[in-house]
């Protein structure tokens, strides 16, 4: 028999105070401050920037704080906050051919304009732990040399001038936004784009490397990939022109890819495209080979049941504030739900009984 | 008493000083001989923007996330309306801004671009430079090995 209880408030209260207590640790050791994580723990603050949807890296700071450094709550901290705030409008799009950038670099050329840029990456280091960042220690300045003042040309650009690579045509149309009208399938490409660079980088990362591995091979090449920030303006009614409200840091991949042709179009290449807030090429790349992956109805391509072609699979599953809160949710009470399935497994469990009994009661009159 | 102001000039100062790091513009702030008076029309306000990148660079639109921006609107004696649009959630300076933005519109506006929005340019530019330097300095210098059989 279930009776409605009610209670708990002191145990969370102490709870909570324990988690504060805990989240503190050791007090003999110094508190960190938001400005040393958002300075020193800057990739981290990128991600739940990127994850949370809201670039603001004060904010990503504290989040991570609160959370001590689980970055899916911090990720839904920012979450929760963003909903509290009134939407002032829409900026112009980006223009990312402009950005200044700390990093740009193109696996299928060599001579680019421009040139091959490495930034400050942590690609060529030996993956050995240094001991010296245990020990304090001053910083060496980086090197310098002559700045490049022009911008830096995409470099699909380039194959764009010879026609062999599928064009991506400018529009002004207004894009969906997932954040005001729920998604639904099939879903276009725009909220393809913004699904995935707020998904989770661990699962589109895994999407990712599922293509790679053979299901539904595209054979993509780091066309290019650039780092760097970019303006953000905005048109201000009041005003009636656009202005800069900010600058933002970002990360932008484009994918080239192998393509045969099909029933619809030419032997050309193909394009898979990410951006993603702050530096964040891992999840860069990986949006760019899954939203190719995604294209195949538009390409023409074959639907080989592969899990990172199927729209529906990949978008619903890669959000990681629905995901963990609807994973979460079980550990929760249930003691109704549960309830009711102890009385229904007793039931069938004293049914099962019976009817053996029946069974062997049967057998033994017929013998 | 109002001047003749082109919309590329304002909108020049206005997006220097929506990136402006917020200490260093309230130290700048603070060299001016006198700030006059004002009322405010819309109090400082936090809140979103949506950002927006394009497909493949160049193609339809699409929603890349939010940002925090901050805005205020005031109105000085003389009757120039000032807007702030800064980046982040600093409600002083979102004020400041607007401030600064209705005084370029006044006799104090060759004191504000001196005092103001020329050390913000050369600290922008200063910034900028310096990143660029160190960038290029990672640019990778490719040599060809000689070939055996030569």
């Amino acid at each position: 028999m279930y009776v409605a209880v009610k209670g708990g408030e002191r145990a969370i209260d102490n709870a909570h105070a324990w988690l504060a207590e805990e989240r503190r640790g050791d007090t003999s050791i110094a508190e960190m401050s938001l400005a040393q994580i958002r300075e020193q723990l800057k990739l981290a603050v990128n991600r739940v920037m990127a994850e949370g949807s809201l670039n603001d890296p004060d904010l990503a700071a504290l989040a991570i704080k609160q959370s001590r450094g689980d970055l899916i709550e911090a990720i839904f901290l920012i979450r929760a906050y963003r909903t509290t705030l009134p939407r002032f409008g829409n900026s112009r799009p980006v223009e990312t051919a402009e950005m200044a950038c700390d990093r740009r670099i193109s696996a299928t050329f060599k001579d680019v304009p421009g040139g091959q840029v490495l930034g400050p990456t942590f690609d060529y280091t030996h993956r050995l732990l240094d001991f010296k960042l245990a020990a304090e220690g001053e910083v060496a300045e980086a090197p310098k040399a002559e700045p490049r003042r022009e911008p830096t040309p995409h470099v699909t650009s380039f194959l764009r001038g010879e026609d062999i690579i599928q064009s991506e045509e400018a529009s002004e149309a207004t894009p969906k936004d997932i954040t005001r009208e729920p998604m639904s399938f099939p879903a276009d490409r725009a909220t393809r784009l913004q699904t995935l660079t707020r998904g989770d980088e661990g699962f589109v990362l895994g999407m990712a490397y599922s293509t790679q591995r053979g299901y539904a091979r595209n054979h993509a090449f780091v066309g290019e990939l650039r780092i760097g920030t970019v303006a953000v303006e905005m048109d201000i009614p009041e005003l009636g022109f656009a202005i800069e409200i900010g600058e933002v840091e970002l990360t932008e991949c484009e994918t080239v890819n192998q393509f045969k042709g099909s029933k619809t179009e030419p032997p050309q290449f193909t394009r898979g495209y990410g951006l993603v807030f702050g530096q964040s090429e891992r999840k860069a790349i990986s949006m760019a080979l899954v939203d190719r992956a995604l294209r195949w109805k538009e390409l023409g391509e074959d639907n080989l049941g592969a899990a990172a072609q199927d729209e529906e699979f990949v978008l619903s599953h890669c959000d990681n504030i629905q995901a963990t809160g609807f994973l979460e949710h079980i550990k929760l009470p249930h003691y109704v739900d549960f309830q009711s399935e102890l009385e229904l497994v007793r039931k069938l469990r004293r049914e099962a009984e019976a009817a053996r009994a029946a069974a062997a009661q049967a057998r033994e009159a017929a013998e | 008493m109002t001047q003749e102001i082109s919309p590329e000039a304002r909108k020049a100062w206005m997006s220097l000083l929506a990136t402006a790091p917020e200490a260093r513009l309230a130290a700048l702030f603070d060299t001016l001989d006198q700030t006059p008076d004002h009322e405010t029309l819309r109090a400082p306000e936090v809140g979103g923007v949506m950002v927006r990148g394009r497909a493949g660079g160049t193609g339809a639109p699409f929603n890349l996330g939010e940002m925090t921006v901050t805005r205020c609107t005031l109105k000085l004696a003389s009757g120039a309306v000032g807007h702030g649009y800064v980046q982040g959630r600093s409600k002083g300076q979102a004020e400041r801004a607007a401030k600064l933005d209705a005084m370029m519109q006044t006799e104090a506006a060759a004191e504000v671009e001196a005092k103001v929005l020329s050390p913000l340019r050369a600290d922008r530019e200063a910034e900028r430079t310096a990143r660029a330097a160190k960038a290029a300095a990672t640019k990778v210098d490719f040599f060809t090995m000689v070939r055996g059989e030569d």
